[in-house]
């Protein structure tokens, strides 16, 4: 094949789509890094040329200092936690125990509901003293606790609902790589006198790597650009303790309207991915061996 | 004997986590089918009820919504089907300069999706008057990296003899698009289809930014509007309004559970 392309075809195939992506990519992406050097322009001066002032507005930021705590808290705690959650889950469902259907129902069911859907949900079963929460710690005799309303659990319980919308898609992408192992490696280890443990941690596990390793990158990328919850649970609340970093950049922007700092933020959004990108290809590079 | 007795321990704790996990969804189903009073208090014999529902839908115009969500879907997809389809052929079938460097200039977009880009791209839509209108919401979404990555992947496997055959036949670059190309990918458009239709049914943090009028809200921030404004607003009405604006989806996953799965898996494995 490998045909010319004469520039009509260049014109309809790449130049029209790509125009668009440009446009609503790459372009907001420099114009956020351009914006940052300037000031908000107001009713009575323009915006003007400010250098690095909004970079020292940031360093001086404690809200974003704790807003960044927060998103590592919040990556660092989910992640894993789906992950772990998401094998246990393809091993239970791949297991072929009765009413398998309906287990895997729910366990993928969050997966289909829109984040804000499940927001209310959880809102409702968070809810003081009428929620399914309270009347379980009831139950048992403790306290009713305002799961949303306090700094202490705020942000715990927003990883809690992540982890519930999310294991189960995760879950999908185990059950194919768990189906595609082939059964004779396991019987192999069985016969050289391996237990099911073993044969987990030592066969199963590591074939698991490519998928894990897809299922991370996408789950982290997931922690920082999906707040939906977080604008119908809690708006970042009490005193900030479950704002994330896009949140935080929506409010700034849009409740504050304050555009040169949100286009500052995005900058510093925008590095943090791109730092995650090059771990990412670095530990592809080392450690994925696809066959 | 032990094995017999591990599995039944398994089985146990595959029931009660899946038990567990359903908690939340089927609290919300008790309450949306239950008049108020029994929304926190189960007795078994609580009487049944449709109300929450006719009244959720009275209260807010979940018809439009539903209508600007149709509408939305729709247009992206249509959209990312057509162009995605142009870039990926591009890239498959010519040999031009910097191939290479632009596709991974493509690309960036699975890493700097708009989700993130919130503030430029409302500014961009502000100065060229579209917020506040479904176009408006669709414009970032309309080319989409992961749809020319898969459709390029799906490309690359169409056997070149098929393509040579159709040229020697006279075929034109559209006719072999469209009678070689675009049929051996049929599996792909569907999985892809379904994502994107899922995807954009649950958007919300954009759509929210963009719009301020009932006129042009799509389904999900309709419903956060109407849980939220009326602060005296009943828990049974919520819930009801919630499974209502989500019941689409689930029906359709309950009754092509099996494509719906498979496609999600197809899509997932690179």
């Amino acid at each position: 094949m490998n045909m010319r392309l004469s520039y009509g075809m260049r014109l309809i195939l790449l130049v029209l789509p790509c125009s668009l992506l440009v446009a609503f990519t790459h372009f907001p992406a420099l114009k956020a890094l351009l914006n940052s050097f300037w000031n908000n322009a107001s009713s009575f001066r323009p915006s003007r040329f400010v250098g690095l002032d909004n970079y020292e507005t940031l360093l001086e930021d404690d809200k974003l200092m704790q807003v960044l705590v927060n998103s590592l808290i919040y990556a660092i705690g989910t992640v894993p936690l789906a992950i772990a959650l998401a094998i246990g889950m393809a091993l239970l469902v791949n297991s072929k125990f009765p009413a398998t259907s309906l287990m895997r129902l729910s366990f993928f069911l969050p997966t289909m509901l829109p984040m804000v859907a499940v927001a209310n949900i959880w809102l409702f079963f968070y809810a003081p003293g009428i929620g399914l929460a309270s009347q379980i710690l009831s139950f048992f005799g403790l306290p009713s606790i305002n799961f949303l309303g306090r700094t202490e659990t705020s942000l715990f319980s927003m990883m809690v609902v992540a982890v519930w919308k999310e294991a189960g898609l995760f879950m999908i992408f185990y059950l194919a790589a768990l189906q595609s192992i082939p059964t004779n490696l396991k019987d192999a280890a069985r016969l050289e006198g391996a237990g099911s443990v073993r044969i987990f941690f030592d066969v199963v596990l590591p074939l698991l790597r490519p998928t894990t390793i897809f299922v991370a990158v996408n789950a982290l990328i997931n922690a920082f650009r999906l707040v939906d919850h977080i604008v119908v649970m809690t708006r970042g609340g009490p005193s900030n303790s479950s704002s994330l970093l896009l949140y935080y950049i929506y409010e700034v922007t849009f409740g504050f309207r304050d555009f040169a700092y949100g286009a500052t933020l995005t900058v510093l959004m925008v590095v943090i991915l791109g730092i995650l990108a090059a771990v990412q290809f670095w530990i592809l590079d080392r450690k994925a061996h696809y066959q | 004997m032990s094995q017999g007795l591990n599995r039944i321990a398994l089985a146990t704790l595959a029931f009660v986590l899946a038990a567990v996990w359903g908690l939340p969804f089927l609290y919300s189903i008790w309450t949306a089918f239950h008049p108020e009073k029994y929304s926190a208090n189960f007795v078994w014999n609580a009487p049944l009820t449709l109300s929450n529902f006719t009244e959720a839908w009275k209260a807010a115009p979940f018809a439009l919504y539903f209508l600007n969500t149709v509408i939305l879907i729709t247009t992206v997809l249509v959209a990312n089907l057509i162009l995605c389809t142009l870039v990926a052929y591009a890239f498959v079938r010519y040999r031009f300069r910097w191939a290479g460097i632009l596709f991974s200039f493509v690309m960036v977009q699975l890493l700097i999706s708009p989700e993130i880009l919130i503030v430029e791209n409302y500014l961009t839509l502000s100065t060229i008057g579209l917020t506040d209108t479904i176009i408006g919401i669709a414009l970032p979404y309309l080319t989409s990296a992961f749809g020319i990555f898969l459709l390029r992947q799906t490309f690359m496997t169409v056997p070149k003899s098929l393509d040579e055959a159709a040229q020697i036949e006279g075929a034109s670059a559209w006719r072999v698009l469209w009678t070689v190309y675009v049929p051996l990918a049929r599996p792909v458009y569907l999985a892809y289809g379904l994502v994107s239709i899922s995807f954009h049914w649950n958007n919300f943090l954009w759509p929210l930014i963009v719009t301020n009028s009932p006129e042009v809200r799509p389904v999900t921030v309709g419903l956060s509007v109407f849980a939220t404004v009326e602060s005296g607003i009943e828990w049974s009405l919520v819930n009801a309004a919630t499974l209502m604006t989500t019941a689409p989806l689930i029906i359709a996953f309950l009754i092509f559970q099996r494509q719906f799965v498979a496609n999600f898996m197809r899509t997932g494995i690179k």
